[in-house]
């Protein structure tokens, strides 16, 4: 049923756990991205809104655009062909 | 009046449109036609009842009050949402498994299906939610107002508290139509579904065609408005990275925990794939609503007389401007984001309510079983439909009480302090099996009360729900107990101060009850599940159960899932475990099976204890516990097992490739055999034939020479029949039919018969060591001697010394016997040491005659008699060694 986890793995589903770990990471990234405005005020005289504005959108973009990149790669539900995805027939089976 | 009027046409018409299309997604959804609704698109708009009127109105007057600040409340959400992977999924995948019903029922379900966590949570739900819903009718109430007054100047609070008196009585019949129309909650409510998918996208246009005419009709472009912010008082960048990072992190813990965020999120879901989606486009759609907003903050703020209240620019600048039909659609937006809010949480939390507040009285009342008379069906709908009546009435009755004043504006900030207090447990339940009931009891309930008495209570101001005096001294004059200086921490902002005392709190004490409590076994089993859902997504088997209850299951389900559904459920069970009829063995599988379905209807916690009064076990064993273990343990078992039947197929192909081989030898020896026989019987035929033919034909034939001849006749029609005699005797042995004729003798007998039988020529001398040939021994003496006589006569015939000797030596060896034939002649050479035991096989040049089966009769005889012959090496001549097993000679002493 689960194959025993091989060391390595083919291209695809390589890509695909790295493309998991970048899932993970994005928010974190994100959440980087976002306090950094706040670095901005103690220079003398302050940053603008509008600047502000501009980059926070900016980031937004970019955090969407990255999030959908990455969610491109990623499989989801039972029926994926991931390892719980092979394990579910089987239960169903005797059931 | 026109306009106002006009409004009103345009609202009603609106809210006929709703629920046509509402009615027509239901029905399609009935009739199966509706596939588009269950596309990832409708889920990412339905997403959007986060935006509430509080975003359409209040974050314009947000920013207006504190600039980019407003940001932070959709910047929290995009972080989980983009975050998906490994939170939203899970979260999602438990929902689906568990057929869990709202928020409330995770936790509960989560710790052990306990019904005090879900009534917990049921309250801070509804004590966090209530406010948020007079917030909703009061922004309907204010636009309303707003179109009002520019008609008629002033309007009294009569005719305010008039319209959002009829607004909640709309949702209420709306949600009950709706959103009650099943039972089972975790069935999609595609028609609620859809009608709000439709208002995102109304409130979303309404937004930014605002704020495209604030650009584009009251600024000259980008670049001019962006002038007009930087001369605006939100111009600089002045924001407390204290708020900032606190409210993000609110925003983004209420995303989750939001009893309404749940119900679209994980009891709505229709399928997992459409977190892919929403991971990108529920970002952009808060993106672009939170776009202009700024724009109408800051022209607002210009235009706008001093003192106007900022919450409504949203609406006032396009009636100031006199774009009427502008206005009516920002109307519509601000109307679509308050009925979307309240419908969907009316529906969560009346699930929640009915489910673990109502149901559960009801039950006990009705005398704690669930077989009695009563329809528990229909017991249950009402139950909801009285609970979503109660809380829209509920959130008009505590709009009237607060009067609609700007209270009620910064409410919003503390409903999502308060439900961000499910989050430790949630979370933590999520990823952390050690989490235990008594941990997140004990969380919740610190963090309820933090957030109670640092934020709730003190929003209502000083004076009314908390005296002055507690304000500036603490009660009782306890200085460290300041609602808005927890143990000393002054000068913080309130919100600020309430999210950290409470979130920390709350952790610490979830944390530590949890390392220091003991679950139960039910806990664990649930445990189990929820921190592993993507290893097994299946209940483990809890129930155990007699015939006799299927038909009181049967009756209990049909009150509550309604007759059709039960029987259909109960038949398709009972043909599955290959039975007729509508009454199933009540096995583990079948009772989980129907636990699940239950659960879908009055949540898990109820469905769990109306099944266990009817089995009369509530309580998990440590079977159950061993089995969840097991489950685990059987899959990998079965993949080794798997493994190990490879291996078994390899091995047996191997044997099988081995057998091949072998026949194919074996089919080789045996024509090569067939070949020798024929050779070996063709020679004594040929001379046969030829001196017969001989005395046949040739008449003056002396007697010598006729005797000569037929004697040669003779003698190859011996040696002819000896060939045969011993190839007989060799097919018998090789077959195994041989019988042994056991009997017990003196090996020295035996050597004496061999020797006396070989004697006809004497020129071989024979050396034995008589002493020690005093052994007993149990075997077959004919055959054995057979053994040795052949032996003796091969010495005889293929010695090459002058005078030839044999020196017969027996001995005991490792308790066996072991008789030495040596002779004193050249031997065998090396490479034929593997052929002599071969049939035919003859070494060298042939003096006498034999067809070289001797050895090979002997090494048959030897076998069966249960030792061996073998040819020693390294000896002065060649030597034969014989060793017979010990038992033999045990046997016969």
């Amino acid at each position: 049923m689960k194959p025993a986890k091989s060391v390595f793995l083919e291209r695809r589903s390589y890509r695909r756990r790295r493309m998991g770990d970048a899932a993970v990471l994005l928010p974190l990234f994100g959440t980087v991205l976002l306090l950094i405005p706040l670095l901005w005020q103690s220079a003398e005289g302050g940053a603008r809104t509008t600047d502000v504005m501009l980059y926070i959108f900016g980031v937004w973009a970019l955090l969407a655009g990255l999030a959908r990149l990455v969610s491109g790669y990623l499989e989801v539900g039972p029926a994926a062909g991931t390892e719980e995805g092979v394990v579910e027939p089987s239960h169903e089976g005797p059931g | 009046m026109a306009t106002l009027k006009l409004l009103i046409a345009v609202s009603i018409v609106y809210v006929v449109f709703l629920f046509c299309v509402a009615f027509a997604a239901d029905r399609a959804a009935r009739q199966g036609r509706g596939a588009w609704l269950r596309s990832p698109l409708i889920y990412t708009l339905s997403l959007s009842i986060y935006c509430t009127a509080w975003t359409f109105y209040g974050a314009v007057g947000f920013a207006a009050r504190s600039g980019l600040e407003y940001l932070t409340i959709y910047l929290g959400p995009t972080l989980v949402m983009i975050g998906w992977w490994w939170s939203l999924r899970k979260l999602v995948r438990i929902g689906r498994a568990q057929r869990i019903t709202s928020i409330a029922d995770m936790i509960s379900s989560r710790y052990g299906k306990s019904n005090l966590l879900a009534v917990i949570v049921t309250l801070i739900a509804v004590i966090g939610t209530t406010p948020y819903i007079a917030l909703q009718l009061q922004s309907v109430s204010l636009s309303f107002a707003a179109f009002a007054e520019t008609e008629r100047g002033l309007v009294d609070a009569g005719a305010v508290q008039d319209t959002a008196l009829y607004v909640a009585l709309g949702l209420v019949v709306f949600t009950i139509l709706f959103g009650t129309r099943n039972l089972d909650a975790n069935e999609r409510h595609h028609g609620v579904v859809i009608a709000i998918a439709l208002e995102a996208i109304v409130k979303l246009l309404a937004l930014l065609a605002v704020g495209v005419f604030v650009v584009w009709g009251l600024s000259d472009g980008i670049v001019h408005t962006l002038e007009r912010i930087d001369a605006s008082q939100i111009a600089d960048w002045e924001v407390s990275p204290s708020r900032w990072t606190g409210l993000t992190l609110v925003s983004a813990a209420a995303f989750l925990c939001l009893p309404r965020m749940f119900q679209v999120m994980v009891v709505e879901n229709e399928d997992e794939g459409h977190l892919r989606t929403a991971s990108w486009a529920f970002p952009v759609y808060l993106m672009l609503i939170s776009l202009f907003v700024v724009p109408i903050a800051a022209v607002g703020l210009e235009v706008m007389p001093t003192g106007a209240n900022p919450d409504l620019f949203v609406l006032k600048l396009p009636l100031l401007a006199g774009q009427e039909g502008l206005a009516i659609l920002s109307f519509l937006g601000g109307f679509s984001s308050a009925t979307s809010m309240v419908v969907v949480a009316a529906i969560a939390l009346s699930t929640m309510v009915s489910n673990h507040i109502v149901m559960p009285i009801w039950l006990r009342a009705t005398g704690g079983t669930a077989t009695i008379s009563g329809d528990v069906r229909q017991v249950a709908l009402l139950a909801r439909r009285l609970s979503i009546a109660g809380i829209v009435l509920l959130g008009y009755v505590y709009f009237s009480l607060s009067g609609g004043g700007t209270a009620l504006a910064a409410i919003g900030l503390v409903a999502f302090v308060g439900v961000s207090q499910f989050l430790p447990a949630l979370m933590g339940g999520l990823f952390w099996r050690g989490a235990t009931r008594t941990g997140a009891l004990a969380g919740l309930c610190t963090g309820f009360v933090v957030w109670l008495y640092c934020l709730f209570l003190p929003s209502f101001g000083p004076g009314v729900l908390l005296p002055q005096s507690v304000f500036d001294a603490g009660p009782l004059g306890l200085g460290w107990l300041r609602p808005y200086a927890l143990f000393g921490a002054e000068g913080m902002d309130s919100v600020v101060h309430a999210v950290m005392w409470s979130l920390l709190l709350n952790t610490a004490a979830f944390i530590i009850g949890s390392i220091l409590s003991f679950p139960s076994p039910m806990e664990r089993l649930q445990g189990a599940q929820f921190v592993n859902v993507f290893e097994h997504s299946r209940t483990a088997g809890s129930w155990s159960g007699g015939m006799a209850q299927s038909e009181d299951l049967l009756i209990m389900s049909q009150r509550i899932m309604g007759a059709r559904e039960a029987q259909a459920l109960f038949a398709d069970m009972a043909r599955r475990q290959g039975l007729s009829g509508y009454l199933p063995e009540p096995s583990p599988e079948f009772l989980e099976r129907l636990e699940r379905e239950l659960s879908g209807s009055v949540g898990a916690a109820t469905a769990h204890a109306m099944i266990s009064q009817i089995i009369g076990r509530a309580a998990v064993s440590v079977e159950d516990l061993l089995a969840v273990a097991d489950e685990t343990a059987q899959i990998m078992e079965y993949s080794s097992q798997l493994e190990a039947k490879s291996e078994e197929q390899a091995r047996t192909a191997r044997q099988l490739r081995e057998a091949n081989k072998l026949l194919t030898q074996l089919s080789l020896q045996k024509d090569e055999f067939l070949s020798q026989v024929s050779h070996e019987l063709r020679t004594p035929m040929t001379s046969i034939r030829a001196f017969s033919e001989i005395l046949r034909d040739t008449s003056e034939l002396g007697p010598e020479a006729q005797q000569k001849y037929s004697s040669i006749i003779h003698d190859e029609s011996r040696r002819l029949t000896r060939l045969l005699d011993d190839l007989l005797d060799l097919s018998v042995l090789e077959s195994g039919k041989v019988t042994l004729n056991t009997q017990s003798g003196r090996l020295g007998d035996m050597l004496d018969r061999a020797v006396a039988a070989t004697s006809g020529d004497p020129g071989l001398h024979i050396i034995r060591e008589t002493a020690q040939e005093d052994v007993w021994l149990t075997t077959d003496h004919d055959r054995l001697a057979q053994v040795f006589i052949n032996l003796i006569a091969n010495a005889r015939k293929y010695c090459d010394a002058p005078e030839p000797r044999l020196t017969i030596q027996p001995r005991m060896q490792d308790g066996r016997l072991v008789v030495d034939f040596s002779d004193n002649g050249s031997g065998i050479a090396m490479a034929d040491h593997g052929l002599i035991f071969e049939k035919f096989s003859r070494i060298g040049e042939t003096k006498t005659s034999g067809a070289g089966l001797g050895l090979a009769i002997c090494r048959e005889i030897m076998a069966r008699l249960g030792g061996t012959i073998s040819y020693l090496p390294g000896q002065k001549g060649a030597t034969f060694r014989v060793v017979l097993p010990v038992e033999t000679r045990l046997a016969a002493q």
